[in-house]
């Protein structure tokens, strides 16, 4: 008896212990990005979200190319990715047989731990080189009069980024999507066939209202790993800080000019402006994150 | 009185194992028959097999003959999608659509089989649910979810759903089975009000519902068609010995 309140009261401690170790973690995390910028902080203020110039020779720094890039990429990867997802999810929970649903969600899950590292090497020398041969001349030639698809092909660019992520992105949103659907009960699924639905009919008006909130929890993770996503990326993007309404164009992302420039950041105030960079990139997942919180709460139907 | 289904040779399976063996069966228009037996005796698979839901699940078979009218629900230029608008099902555990209103749950049948007409969508609902003996508890909380509602609120609602789609025949499987008595007892009503223009089969455990609410009684034991006959004759004339020890109680 006596060991048994010991007991729960070590495990009480223990548990409490650990769930405050995240706690005081995303703390310390949160103060040593701030107290790390506090140089850059004061020298450019709020400037530094809007200027576009990134000159560490003359010491002028500023974060706003790399945030569009950074939410660009992740968003044109979103926007290619979904709909694959998606489809990928219904076919293995509504319509694969059973074997092929084994073999092809393991190929996925398999996809999910393939280091980003190769995915990089692969973006670089066998995607970019076919995005500027084919895919952009192509692109330009018959949609050239949107400013989307304008400029020179160069392969590696804001489109070579949004695909490389949308490729890292798909086995996160379409296990998840999977795993969503197959909870949703057989019996509501019967009800649907039961008064004349169609397999679409079901899957539309049944699997999919239900899935609402879940579908858009996978999405928003998809979308943070898109957003933190650094060293495939980093090889495709072409590391400009540029601002171009042009897919073709190169690009930077917050964590890839981290990873590039922080070895020869010589500056105490380049360093600085690199951690407020991160800083930047921290809130910006929280945002995204907290979006997606409110969105599944809305989401969720009155009951 | 017409035959409005004739099962022929029908068998089941889920995978390797037969859950129907060779049933045959003639089912009256606008008559109840009752669907009795053991659990696992392959009652619940039969009436599945009636409306082509049995297929949906993985690895399920079927073969024999269906005759919906005279004309095949087997044969290969039958739509199982059009087979199940004509032949309703109502089933075990209530199952409304749960991020649906419970207008919207009546009224989603309707807009599949094409009509689009507001006032006319809402009339067909509102007669739905009236049928259904449900209307004076919910017409207040027409647009609430419909997951609110009691176990028993929740079958008639499913009921409601599947008279709002005008099917020629009604299937209800174990239909009571979750419910307390009285809603049981309501359900028991309702199918006989509404008997009178569909032909209903219904799967039950429950022996003295079957003769309370059945004109025709059929007996399933291990995947056979044991006995078929009028209910009142299977209760107090039974031809068969299994018949005989199930309704007296002596095993099941």
């Amino acid at each position: 008896m006596m060991g048994k309140r010991i007991g729960d009261r070590i495990i009480k401690f223990a548990s409490l212990f650990f769930a405050s170790v995240i706690l005081v973690l995303v703390a310390g995390i949160v103060y040593e990005l701030i107290k790390g910028s506090d140089r850059s902080l004061a020298t450019f203020g709020w400037g530094f979200l809007i200027t576009s110039t990134w000159d560490p020779v003359n010491k002028v720094f500023g974060a706003l190319p790399f945030i569009f890039g950074t939410i660009v990429s992740s968003i044109i990867a979103l926007i290619i990715a979904l709909p694959l997802s998606i489809g990928i999810a219904i076919f293995l929970s509504e319509l694969a047989p059973k074997k092929v649903r084994i073999y092809v969600s393991l190929m996925i899950e398999m996809l999910a731990a393939v280091p980003s590292i190769i995915y990089g090497l692969w973006g670089l020398f066998v995607m970019t080189p076919f995005l500027q041969t084919r895919i952009e001349p192509f692109l330009g030639k018959h949609l050239g009069f949107i400013p989307l698809f304008q400029g020179p092909p160069l392969g590696v660019g804001m489109l070579a980024g949004g695909l490389i992520l949308s490729i890292m992105i798909i086995p996160t949103i379409a296990s998840i999507t999977r795993d969503i659907f197959n909870t949703i009960p057989t019996l509501y699924k019967e009800a649907g066939f039961a008064i004349g639905m169609t397999r679409w009919e079901v899957i539309s008006k049944i699997v999919f209202p239900q899935a609402r909130s879940g579908m858009i929890g996978a999405v928003m993770l998809g979308f943070g790993r898109a957003l933190g996503e650094t060293m495939a990326i980093t090889m495709v993007i072409g590391n400009a800080p540029v601002i171009s309404a042009s897919l073709f164009s190169p690009a930077y992302t917050l964590s890839s000019v981290i990873a590039n420039e922080f070895t020869e950041a010589t500056s105490k105030l380049y360093i600085s402006s690199l951690i407020e960079l991160a800083l930047l990139l921290f809130i910006i997942s929280m945002l995204f994150n907290a979006i997606a919180k409110l969105l599944i709460k809305r989401g969720r139907f009155t009951q | 009185m017409a035959k409005k289904l004739i099962i022929e040779h029908l068998n089941a399976w889920f995978g390797n194992v037969q859950a129907l063996k060779d049933i045959n069966l003639d089912i009256e228009e606008n008559g109840v028959t009752a669907v009795i037996g053991p659990s696992g005796c392959g009652k619940t698979t039969f009436v599945r097999c009636l409306n082509r839901i049995h297929e949906v699940v993985d690895n399920a078979k079927v073969n024999g003959s269906v005759l919906l009218d005279g004309e095949n629900i087997y044969s290969n230029t039958m739509d199982p999608v059009l087979v199940r608008r004509r032949i309703g099902m109502v089933f075990q555990k209530p199952n409304p659509f749960p991020s649906m209103s419970i207008f919207e749950n009546v009224a989603a049948g309707i807009r599949l089989n094409g009509s689009k007409k507001k006032n006319e969508i809402a009339d067909r609902v509102e007669k739905s649910i009236k049928m259904s003996a449900l209307w004076d508890e919910v017409k207040d909380k027409l647009y609430k979810s419909a997951t609110a509602l009691s176990g028993g609120q929740q079958q008639r609602l499913c009921i409601a759903r599947t008279i709002a789609i005008e099917p020629e025949v009604i299937l209800m499987d174990e239909p009571a089975s979750a419910l307390d008595p009285i809603s049981t007892a309501r359900i028991e009503e309702l199918i006989q009000q509404i008997k009178e223009r569909y032909t209903i089969v219904i799967v039950t455990h429950n022996m003295q519902q079957a003769a309370r609410v059945s004109d025709y009684t059929g007996f399933f034991l291990l995947g056979e068609l044991i006995e078929f006959n009028k209910t009142s004759d299977i209760f107090t004339n039974p031809k068969d010995k299994k018949t005989e020890d199930y309704i007296t109680g002596r095993f099941g």
